[in-house]
């Protein structure tokens, strides 16, 4: 077995730092080239080009971007409360990035005669001989996306300016009230599987060739969840906390520089996350036909599916306008509370009637 | 709210931003790729050049007519005791391109070109002088 580590093989630790490694840096580059997408895609939408000077039709825009707001001046308000204002962007920032660490992205691969499953959080017990990965894993989901509203609320409320602090009030509300929705529509899926871990959740997914999807299970579920998700990271057409016609720029007013980038990043990030979890939960995850047989088409189906669920949410973006306050409100508390509950009703007359 | 007024503009709206992503996009990358100026285009002004020299005989009926009162003409004799525009003068600041000096002219000794970047660093270059008007062939 080779060397061992607190009574696990080395082979564990280097995977481990592989996958973590490898996420990571798959989220970073999707987050940077999520906004050069973004801009081609409605660029296009709208018939104009989008970026078009730096590299070739404007391939090194993301990095010109990056590089420019790194070498921007720092502004802190002088009558902001300097901790709370610098750690804010960073507690927006890391939950983001740290919902990754549960979302199956591949099947179990074999390196080296040790079998990885492609989860950062999840091993391969050979004894056992299945995956053992975090068992609550959607819970940590919830909670992460949860915790994501404190760096808003708190950037708003440091920055002691008053279109900040009504940005921060208003993402807080908004992300209290679609989150309840949001975590009431997984319900279903989780009725129907009986199990909170991710892995097992996509496992679940695999008949019919890899295409025995919850989100033909549970079509209402998955809509309301996409909904009620893309409203929780704050996008358009729920970008209510940033509304620059009423908020100049919402909780990121004050900002400047890299604290600014990381707001920005942290929203594309929460969107890649947001559509991983979609991915996970409705789309099948990984599987897909001959997922099973061939390990390596795992993650390209994964990536494909996410990538797909980005262009849908900027696809959204370039058509549908920003809700009123007052109409996100009665369509969170008023529409898709009530329809995700009904669905949960349903859902358990329907597996009772089967059982 | 009811699920169809919600849903089926949203839905409607998808398809049409779809249909416009496989268009061809409109804008003209401006510096490297020109716009096609139009022929009658109203643009910097020129003066007309017969037998080497201004068709302009300072009748002053481009500065009488012109409505911005940017055209300033100042007559002299020459050699063989014909009137000519010792001075001719256009405030491109003030002028509105509304091209009825070139109507007025009754020797055609005035066109408009299809020049149209006539940005510059200080007022003074936008008195566009006689040699510089008759630069634009």
């Amino acid at each position: 077995m080779g060397i061992e580590i607190l009574g696990l093989p080395l082979m564990y630790y280097i995977a481990m730092v592989a996958k973590v490694v490898g996420a990571f840096v798959f989220v970073l580059l999707t987050v940077a080239y999520a906004t050069y997408a973004e801009r081609k895609i409605i660029g296009h939408m709208q018939v104009r080009l989008g970026p078009m000077r730096t590299g070739w039709h404007g391939l090194l825009q993301p990095i010109a971007d990056g590089v420019k707001l790194f070498f921007k001046e720092e502004i802190i308000p002088s009558q902001a409360s300097t901790f709370a204002f610098l750690v804010a962007p960073l507690i927006a920032l890391i939950p983001a990035f740290i919902t990754f660490a549960v979302i199956p992205f591949g099947g179990v691969i074999e390196v080296a005669g040790y079998k990885i499953p492609l989860q950062i959080a999840a091993y391969f017990d050979t004894a056992a001989g299945r995956v053992y990965d975090v068992n609550v894993g959607v819970l940590y989901v919830l909670a992460m996306s949860s915790l994501g509203v404190y760096g808003i609320v708190l950037a708003g409320w440091a920055s002691n300016s008053k279109y900040s602090l009504l940005g921060g009030l208003r993402s807080s509300a908004q992300m209290i009230s679609y989150e309840l929705s949001a975590a009431l529509a997984i319900v279903a899926v989780f009725m129907l599987s009986g199990t909170l871990s991710l892995n097992e959740i996509v496992n679940l997914q695999s008949g019919c060739g890899g295409l025995a999807w919850y989100a033909f299970k549970q079509p209402l579920a998955f809509v309301l969840f996409f909904i009620c998700a893309i409203a929780e990271i704050n996008r358009t057409p729920f970008d209510l906390p940033e509304a620059e016609t009423e908020l100049v720029s919402g909780f990121c007013t004050e900002y400047s520089s890299m604290k600014y980038a990381m707001f920005f990043m942290a929203e594309y990030a929460n969107m890649v996350t947001v559509c991983a979890i979609t991915t996970t939960l409705f789309l099948g995850g990984w599987n897909g036909p001959l997922a099973t047989t061939i390990p390596i088409l795992g993650p390209v189906y994964f990536v494909a599916k996410v990538y797909f669920l980005i262009f849908f949410c900027m696809w959204l973006r370039a058509t549908v306008p920003r809700y009123r306050y007052d109409q996100l409100m009665h369509l969170g508390w008023k529409v898709f509370l009530p329809v995700s509950l009904l669905n949960i009703v349903a859902t358990a007359i329907w597996n009772y009637v089967i059982q | 709210m009811n699920p169809i007024n919600t849903f089926v503009p949203i839905i409607k709206g998808l398809k049409i931003t779809l249909e416009h992503l496989f268009k061809k996009p409109v804008t003209l990358q401006y510096p490297t790729e020109r716009p096609k100026v139009a022929q009658r285009f109203r643009g910097l002004h020129a003066l007309n050049v017969s037998h080497d020299k201004a068709k302009c005989v300072a009748c002053y009926l481009c500065p009488t007519v012109c409505p911005a009162k940017c055209i300033t003409v100042e007559a002299g004799e020459d050699a063989n005791h014909d009137k000519y525009a010792a001075r001719y003068e256009i405030d491109m600041l003030r002028c509105i391109f509304c091209g009825y000096c070139v109507e007025a002219c009754p020797v055609d000794a005035i066109r408009m070109t299809g020049e149209f970047e006539l940005a510059n660093y200080s007022r003074k270059d936008f008195i566009y002088s006689k040699e510089r008007l008759l630069e634009k062939k």
